[in-house]
């Protein structure tokens, strides 16, 4: 179900020629107003009227996540207060919380993306959305509230928290749609199973998670544990809140990024130079129609691909593959960047690897050496020595192939892989440079 | 006709044979003889116990992975030429041997080596039309 058919699946020339009329209006608007991205502007030696097509935008800086920081609280809002009708701030563990504004506008354009992202779920008119993201600072609650609304469906403001209180609203309401975290919508059914409740008696069909990275087979647990279509949606504050892309019920592959507000980019997180669509690296995203916090080529640090590829749900918005990764967990490998999540989608293509590993880098006579280690199970214990050199050499081969790097994988006991809760250490990078 | 036969993933660092091998001895497991094939990385022992599933069980409840595999003994004569006897009529049968040991037991004229085939149930017959003994798996363990 498509929200807004004309915009969602406008043809790529005309949604190319919006971005670059909403491009060069955002540049010349925060030149002109605010004075961090007036200097950064000039230094990098852009003179008004310098966007002459969208790929004029690799030439402007980037906005980091420290420029936020430097300019708290307000330092960078593109509007006087008097045209402020909300704040939100991130959840920042250290220091100082990144603060956003919202115009009038600002909120209705949001809740329109939020609109689109419930549509994406199927959410309609007689819904009853139960929202559990949080409400407060944090955009998630508010944000997916007021899409909500737009639609016309129920909204049960639950915010996070009590899983059983949750749990009987869900059912007296008859909830059908769900909002959470991937990993509280498994809580959510481990719950229900504690008490008793048959999930398969709610009224849930689909739920929409975000606010947290998670993975296919987490998918897979939540939709067989809860009996929904699970759907993951992405955002983050300083772009917008929740409503930057989402995925479709149709193909459930890939997040259709809401394009004719937002410009998406995948750079490589070292030269910062863009890189084709297809290839992985780090997501930046530039919003067009944002007025009162707009942001150029803002680094998430989010690991991603951009697909290019039509989807049957006919939106013609390019689709980023789900987060498997952060920039800050990369490493690089005789020049060539890796990252942690690559290595892992590797090992879980490969029948009966178990994704517990652990990467070794050393270096050895001024090269790099990367050891994979990884743990042997019974799937792929064999009692002869060919049938584990086997094993070994097709993942060193399919690392190379996708990665384009040479490692060694060192097959070793279970076990051995050091756990810690939820997080495992997952490099240890022995180089002296 | 067949032995069981179980195998333990090993890194190869010092310690995990003892390791094995005194969990075996507090589970009462008596080891009937053992063969360990090695890399630069990692080993592979392979076991003949007398109780075959205790012996599996207590190694994979210290979390080891273990695996469980069929193997044959062949009693072979204490000879010049015994064995070669035996691997001539494999090789004629087109039998391929993926590895084989000696048992580790000692007796006055006759030799038991354990095999492992890719084509188990058809090297046990061209042995049997060979007039090979081929040792039954009770009598493994109890030897």
């Amino acid at each position: 179900m498509i929200w807004n058919e004309e915009y969602e699946t406008l043809p790529r020339e005309a949604l190319e020629a919006l971005q670059l009329k909403r491009l060069r209006g955002l540049v010349d608007r925060v030149h002109g107003t605010v004075p961090f991205y007036r200097n950064k502007l000039e230094g990098a030696g852009y003179r008004a009227g310098d966007i002459a097509s969208l790929e004029d935008l690799s030439r402007l800086p980037f906005t980091t996540k420290a420029d936020l920081r430097d300019t708290y609280p307000f330092g960078l809002f593109a509007v006087p207060m008097e045209r402020v009708v909300r704040i939100h701030a991130s959840s920042g563990t250290t220091g100082k919380p990144v603060v956003v504004g919202y115009t009038r506008r600002d909120i209705d354009t949001w809740a329109e993306l939020m609109a689109r992202t419930l549509s994406c779920g199927g959410t309609n008119r007689g819904d009853v959305v139960h929202n559990a993201y949080g409400y407060g600072l944090f955009t998630g609650g508010l944000g997916a509230h007021y899409g909500a609304e737009k639609i016309g469906a129920a909204v049960i403001p639950m915010s996070g928290g009590n899983s059983k209180r949750q749990i009987m609203l869900m059912q007296d309401f008859g909830s059908t749609i769900l909002l959470s975290t991937p990993s509280y919508a498994l809580n959510l059914a481990e719950v229900m199973v504690e008490e008793g409740v048959d999930p398969g008696s709610m009224k849930i069909r689909c739920g929409l998670f975000g606010a947290e990275p998670w993975s296919e087979a987490m998918r897979r647990e939540i939709e067989k544990k809860l009996r929904i279509d699970a759907l993951d949606i992405y955002g983050l504050s300083e772009v917008i809140g929740p409503g930057v892309s989402s995925e479709c019920l149709e193909e459930k592959h890939g997040l259709h990024v809401f394009e004719d507000h937002f410009l998406p980019e995948i750079i490589d997180p070292v030269t910062g130079k863009t890189l084709p669509h297809g290839q992985a690296g780090e997501l930046v995203f530039t919003t067009l129609t944002k007025e009162a916090f707009p942001v150029i080529r803002y680094r998430t640090r989010d690991i991603s691909r951009l697909i290019t590829k039509p989807c049957t749900c006919g939106r013609t918005h390019l689709r980023m593959e789900r987060i498997s990764g952060r920039t800050d967990d990369m490493l690089i490998i005789r020049g060539v960047n890796v990252f942690p999540s690559q290595i892992e989608s590797v090992l879980i293509a490969v029948e009966g690897v178990e994704p517990h590993y652990q990467l070794v880098v050393t270096r050895e006579e001024s090269l790099d050496v990367l050891e994979v280690q990884v743990e042997v199970n019974e799937r792929i214990f064999t009692d002869e020595v060919k049938g584990l050199e086997g094993v070994a050499r097709r993942v060193e081969h399919d690392i190379k192939d996708l990665l384009g790097v040479t490692c060694k994988v060192k097959l070793v006991e279970p076990k051995t892989i050091q756990r810690s809760e939820g997080k495992a250490k997952r490099v240890i990078d022995m180089r002296k440079i | 006709m067949k032995v069981e036969q179980i195998s333990v993933f090993l890194e190869n660092k010092s310690g995990r044979l003892a390791e094995v091998t005194g969990i075996l001895a507090r589970a009462g497991v008596n080891i009937r003889t053992l063969s360990l094939a090695d890399t630069a990385d990692f080993g592979i022992l392979r076991l003949i116990v007398d109780r075959t599933d205790q012996a599996n069980k207590v190694l994979k409840e210290t979390g080891f992975t273990v695996a469980k595999t069929e193997v044959i003994a062949l009693e072979v004569p204490d000879v010049p030429g015994g064995l070669a006897r035996i691997l001539s009529v494999l090789d004629a049968a087109g039998v391929n041997v993926e590895y084989m040991y000696a048992f580790a037991r000692q007796s006055a004229d006759k030799a038991i080596v354990i095999f492992r085939f890719d084509e188990l149930d058809r090297a046990i017959q061209v042995l049997l039309d060979a007039g090979v003994r081929v040792l039954k798996g009770e009598e493994v363990y109890a030897l």
